[in-house]
């Protein structure tokens, strides 16, 4: 290919847009549309990835033994329990200790009630806190648990992060099929727009051919035009994202500051480092698909 | 050379559009072809320029047989040959020098040349001055003109003229016969395919008579005898 005719396809796939500037600007729109919606379910997916982690983080196995057993025999089985592969973190919290914790939150104000006891009366209480590397594994670490002697009871929460990723399989599929129709749309319309703009430049692309264009050169400016179209759709709506997001976090963060704990958004730069490259790619490549595949049907070379 | 040896051209069960076609064309002939509408002139040009296959035969181009010329290469084989029509085909949305740097801008040619090659081509079929004229704004044969110069431009060896005066009044035609004729004695072969037989009686060039798909008379150059 020649640098010249490299060019002049890029020329021609401008002008073509100028040509033919209403279908091109309805190509863009829906395009724009797509990458929008796609941008927000992104945004959603991605938050509420981070919450499920966040909660997954948080969640803990609590391992209480038998009475009588001492404090060093309960270390022991923690030993053995921190050698499974499972197991990201755990914490040991002694009677005393759970005891103290306690006296925190229910004598708070009236520590004077607390001094009636003479004895620990959580003497039994001694517990380890067992944090996961994976939610998913903890049925298999709780039979584990349940399995050793010495071990009373173990209680497992996991009613959050469960729920969270529950949405979010649900969000990822209904996203992911409203994506999908839309970029049918967004394929559509381009294959409409570049038929209509074949059809409008067929007597210069027969001389063209008479004259001796290579098939390539014939071809490169309704390709060029579909990426353009692809790039700016995508390119409007990252963009106005990026903006709507910083403004949204903002406004949530002082708004609501309450909900603050529990809504902990992505920062816009960590999201939009994985959604530029992704809508961009997406969008120039729908245009590109778009473009070869009316091509092939209406530009017999 | 241009050689034909028993070509023949079917597009559907039925009468041939051309059968058992033979001819030659030596390099730098101006030869015109006369015929009947139907009677397979153009179906001839259209198989010069590899737009169609023969059904039967083989056509050579200056040694070149086209039936092994790759799909790939059929742009490069067009380069040579120039084509002009009876309703001109320039481009409506661009000007004189537009449309004839357009044959150049298709294969390539770096600008800096195209803007040296241009204008000397504008002068050789004398509408210099109307450079940054649109088609509308010109006559039929200054339209013509154009589209010569732009057959032209990438100096191909054949130049096939399909009813070049069709759309001309008498004197038009008769600048566009003189051009073509300048353009043949560079050395460029010329071949013509044309209605007017009062043209083609006194330029005394050879003429090749096609009727229902068949050569029913060939007469070489300077031959008065040839009267339809």
């Amino acid at each position: 290919m020649k640098i010249n005719t490299f060019f002049y396809s890029i020329q021609q796939g401008f002008k073509n847009i100028a040509r033919n500037s209403m279908f091109s600007l309805a190509s863009m729109a829906t395009m724009a549309a797509c990458i929008f919606m796609f941008g927000i379910f992104y945004i959603l997916v991605f938050n509420v990835n981070a919450m499920v982690q966040d909660a997954e983080e948080s969640v803990a196995i609590t391992v209480f033994f038998d009475e009588g057993l001492s404090e060093d025999e309960i270390k022991e089985i923690g030993k053995e329990i921190a050698k499974r592969t499972e197991v990201r973190e755990m914490d040991f919290v002694s009677a005393e200790e759970a005891w103290e914790s306690f006296k925190e939150v229910y004598f708070e104000g009236n520590e004077e009630y607390a001094s009636g006891f003479s004895e620990n009366p959580l003497a039994n209480s001694a517990n380890y806190a067992i944090y996961l590397k994976d939610v998913s594994k903890q049925t298999s670490l709780v039979t584990y648990l349940e399995s050793i002697e010495g071990i009373r009871d173990v209680k497992q929460s996991q009613s959050v992060a469960e729920t969270l990723t529950e949405f979010n399989k649900i969000l990822s599929i209904v996203s992911g099929g409203i994506i999908a129709i839309l970029l049918c749309v967004a394929v559509f319309l381009i294959n409409n727009t570049i038929t209509v703009g074949i059809a409008v430049r067929r007597e210069e692309i027969a001389i063209m051919k008479l004259i001796g264009a290579t098939d390539y050169l014939v071809r490169a400016p309704f390709i060029v035009e579909g990426i353009i179209i692809g790039l700016i759709g995508a390119a409007a709506p990252l963009v106005l994202l990026y903006v709507l997001y910083d403004k949204v976090v903002l406004y949530v963060a002082e708004k609501f500051a309450f909900v603050g704990s529990l809504l902990e958004f992505v920062s816009p730069h960590t999201l939009f480092q994985g959604l530029v490259p992704i809508g961009l790619l997406l969008g120039v490549g729908i245009g590109f698909l778009g473009s070869i595949w009316t091509i092939r049907k209406h530009l017999k070379v | 050379m241009i050689k034909l040896e028993h070509v023949s051209k079917s597009y559907s069960a039925g009468i041939p559009a051309l059968n058992d076609v033979s001819l030659e064309i030596e390099d730098g002939e101006f030869v015109f072809i006369v015929g009947d509408s139907g009677s397979g002139k153009s179906t001839m040009i259209k198989l010069l320029l590899k737009e169609l296959e023969p059904s039967a035969g083989t056509i050579t181009i200056n040694g070149k047989n086209l039936g092994r010329i790759r799909r790939r290469q059929i742009p490069k084989f067009r380069r040579n040959i120039g084509v002009v029509f009876q309703d001109f085909r320039l481009l409506k949305d661009r000007n004189v020098y537009e449309n004839i740097a357009f044959a150049q801008k298709v294969i390539g040619e770096p600008t800096r040349n195209i803007k040296k090659k241009v204008p000397s081509f504008l002068s050789m079929v004398g509408l210099a001055a109307k450079y940054r004229s649109y088609p509308k704004e010109l006559s039929g044969g200054e339209q013509q003109r154009v589209a010569i110069a732009r057959a032209l431009i990438n100096e191909p060896s054949i130049l096939l003229a399909d009813e070049p005066t069709g759309n001309l009044d008498n004197n038009n035609a008769w600048e566009i016969m003189k051009l073509l004729e300048e353009v043949n004695n560079r050395g460029t072969t010329v071949i013509v395919v044309t209605h007017n037989m009062e043209i083609v009686k006194v330029m005394k060039k050879r003429v090749i008579t096609v009727q229902k798909g068949v050569i029913v008379g060939d007469s070489k150059a300077g031959d008065t005898a040839y009267e339809n």
